[in-house]
């Protein structure tokens, strides 16, 4: 056993964008932690100053690449509530169809790519294609399926094309909708036999108590707008966003941390399980119970299992929502935009959690002032306070320096972090 | 046993790639992930060596490098010029790569302090004007788009595997929207720059009922003069042609121009 390390992972991999894990034990004690940002800033809430209100989803889309479709619909609902346009129920129906296809397209690419390599000892899915070669075709499939919906409802997996304020620039064929929803159900086997793998897998028995924040869910399990809450009993309307992010500046970081009721918190599929975990479907909760995964839980390895219920309960509520988009007749894809001066905020629950966007418009409805407020910018100080118990804990319990290593990538990869998005 | 394979002089088997970012939303990265179709059969063509997105092992010794994202820091020119020593063929990953992308957008705020300031306060932050990759190496190809369109890049890494010669389409996006027989946006009164972007796209947005913004920069003997009497004709505002041309940097040039010229009208 070796009571001293100096532990360096620059870059991580398998995550998105670019972070560094610093970890330094004497004599197995914890001398120092740190988890450094280091990607180069983008600077879109300067971009958008003064560009009129249509440029605002087009371009924070482009903020990033796993989660567009949040962060156009996050930029849409900003100007939307800006300009104090409700969207029709057809409208807000196909919007959250469409976030429920990223939520499965990103949370099956995070869990069968990224996740499954460590658990399996492997440094990549590569080698998995050819031992396991059935779980690597139900990911691609699930994956498939999840980006073949969102170009169907918002016109490209990516970048979306069709989604604009007041609604859509066009409707998807409703022979191919009901196509979507025969698949949906055939592709409920693959899902639960993903579900069986990672219930082979051995999760890391770790737990840090931290405050979990999300939006609050009323009727529905919350993905698009409404209040905001946390696990330690703030509530705050979506437009008093700026009262939960308190974002900050820190030196080992390009992007901005956040805090609220404690030196961090955590955002994403734990924390919108924990805070809303009796509004899931009957089905993604009988796979969280199978799990052990029941409110309030602290340990941040299981936002991997949060995903994986979060992928049963989005299968299941798109496949109610296309049900009722094939009863009714469509009505006109848009309305009409007509702007006006003063603040629009979106909340949205993308894959990795809360995501603010925010403008001030001027009278002619051009952008005076922009702020989008990441989930994983709102993650990074909580990962840092996890990385330092995580090493300390494990440091003092004498666990090989490589192993540390391992678990700590392994934590970090936990939060499916968003670099680049972090620091836009 | 195939056959030696080469590509501008270079001898190439099974070629060793490799995938980097700089600034960008890696999304274009990401488009390679979502050929689930044709994901295994692709990376049976190749051997990939480095893809920090998606796994840990890594090395540098590669033939072909795919770097997406623009360059809007010193240590990212540094990474750069390492890339471009190691790789025989450098390909550039989409429109931040190739033009700037929409992280050019922030270039046209002259005063770079300002934009540090608007965003990060007092704080320091490092960052200067983005450029496109051809600005601070040799770029042996490029691939357009925001997003890259997968089968584009399938097609074009395929060529390269099997030494065929690559070009792009010379005609613009109209052309594509045409074939498609989609309905003119100008009829629906949606500005668009199909007419003076370049194809290979096929008519992506446009066929989606979103006008085209240029994403994939001028295809040759692109006619703008003609373009900007169509959209006066059509009463798009200058503003709204502008907010296209400008948004990923292919049409640079003819931005500033129009930019000036506004900044001309105003004047008393």
């Amino acid at each position: 056993m070796k009571l001293s390390c100096d532990i360096a992972v620059k870059p991580l991999s398998r995550v998105e964008g670019h972070g560094n894990i610093h970890i330094r034990i004497e004599d197995g004690v914890l001398q120092e932690a740190s988890w450094e940002v280091v990607e180069t800033p983008r600077f879109f809430e300067a971009m958008l100053v003064g560009k009129h209100w249509e440029n605002a989803p087009y371009i924070c889309g482009r903020i990033c690449g796993i989660c567009s479709i949040g962060h156009t619909l996050a930029s849409i609902r900003a100007v939307e509530n800006g300009f104090a346009i409700e969207p029709s129920s057809q409208t807000a129906a196909l919007r959250l169809l469409l976030k429920h296809m990223e939520t499965l397209q990103s949370h099956v690419l995070h869990l069968a790519f990224l996740v499954a390599p460590d658990f399996l000892g492997t440094g990549s899915v590569l080698p998995l294609t050819k031992s396991h070669p059935e779980a690597v075709q139900r990911a691609l499939r699930l994956k498939l399926l999840a980006n073949d919906a969102c170009d169907l409802i918002g016109g490209r997996r990516m970048h979306p094309t069709r989604t604009v304020v007041g609604g859509f620039t066009m409707l998807p064929d409703k022979a191919q909708l009901d196509l979507l929803l025969r698949r949906l159900r055939a592709a409920a086997p693959d899902l639960a036999a993903t579900a069986e793998l990672f219930a082979s897998f051995t999760i890391p028995d770790f737990v840090r108590e931290t405050e979990f924040v999300s939006l609050k869910g009323e009727t529905d399990y919350p993905f698009i707008g409404g209040a905001l809450m946390s696990s330690d009993g703030v509530e705050r309307p979506e437009a008093g966003y700026l009262a939960m992010t308190n974002e900050y500046c820190t030196p080992a970081s390009t992007a901005k941390w956040a805090k609220l009721s404690r030196p961090s918190f955590a955002v994403g599929a734990l924390a919108r399980c924990n805070n809303n975990f009796h509004l899931l479907h009957p089905t993604a909760r009988a796979v969280a119970e199978s799990f052990g995964l029941a409110p309030v839980c602290h340990n941040p390895f299981m936002t991997n299992i949060a995903q994986l219920v979060e992928c049963v309960h989005v299968m299941a509520d798109a496949a109610r929502l296309i049900e009722e988009l094939l009863d009714r007749s469509f009505t006109e894809p848009r309305q009409p935009v007509q702007s006006r001066a003063g603040l629009g905020v979106g909340a949205v629950e993308v894959p990795r959690g809360i995501l603010y966007h925010a403008y001030e418009f001027d009278d002619a409805g051009r952008i005076l002032h922009a702020d989008c407020v990441i989930p994983t910018g709102q993650n990074h100080a909580n990962i840092l306070h996890d990385l330092e118990a995580l090493a300390r804990s494990w440091a003092a319990a004498g666990t090989p320096d490589l192993e540390i290593e391992r678990l700590a990538c392994m934590l970090v990869r936990a939060y499916d972090p968003c670099i680049s998005c972090s620091v836009h | 046993m195939r056959g030696q394979l080469s590509y501008l002089g270079v001898e190439l088997a099974r070629p060793r790639v490799a995938f980097f970012e700089l600034t960008s939303c890696e999304g274009c990265q990401l488009q390679i992930l979502n050929n689930e179709a044709s994901l295994l059969d692709f990376l049976s063509l190749v051997e990939v060596v480095n893809f920090r997105e998606a796994m840990t092992e890594r090395h540098d010794d590669y033939d072909v490098a795919f770097v997406e994202g623009s360059v809007s820091r010193a240590d990212e020119a540094d990474r750069l010029r390492a890339i471009r020593a190691n790789a025989k063929i450098l390909v550039a990953l989409g429109s931040c790569a190739c033009f700037g992308g929409v992280n050019q957008l922030k270039n046209r705020f002259r005063d770079l302090d300002w934009v540090k300031r608007e965003v990060y306060g007092d704080f320091p932050i490092i960052t200067q004007e983005v450029l496109p990759l051809s600005a601070v190496v040799d770029v042996d190809l490029c691939i357009y788009g925001c997003p890259i369109r997968k089968e584009e890049v399938e097609k074009i890494v395929t060529n390269l595997v099997l030494g065929k010669a690559i070009s792009h389409p010379r005609y613009p996006v109209c052309m594509e929207c045409q074939a498609s027989q989609n309905i003119c946006l100008f009829d629906l009164g949606e500005p668009c720059l199909g007419p003076v972007t370049r194809a290979g796209c096929n008519a992506w947005c446009p066929s989606n009922r979103r006008g085209c913004w240029g994403c994939r920069g001028p295809a040759d003997d692109a006619n703008l003069a003609q373009l900007e009497k169509i959209m006066a004709e059509r009463g798009v505002s200058a503003e709204a042609m502008l907010d296209r041309l400008e948004c990923f940097g292919g049409f640079a040039t003819q931005a500033d121009l129009l930019r000036s010229a506004a900044a001309d009208g105003r004047k008393p």
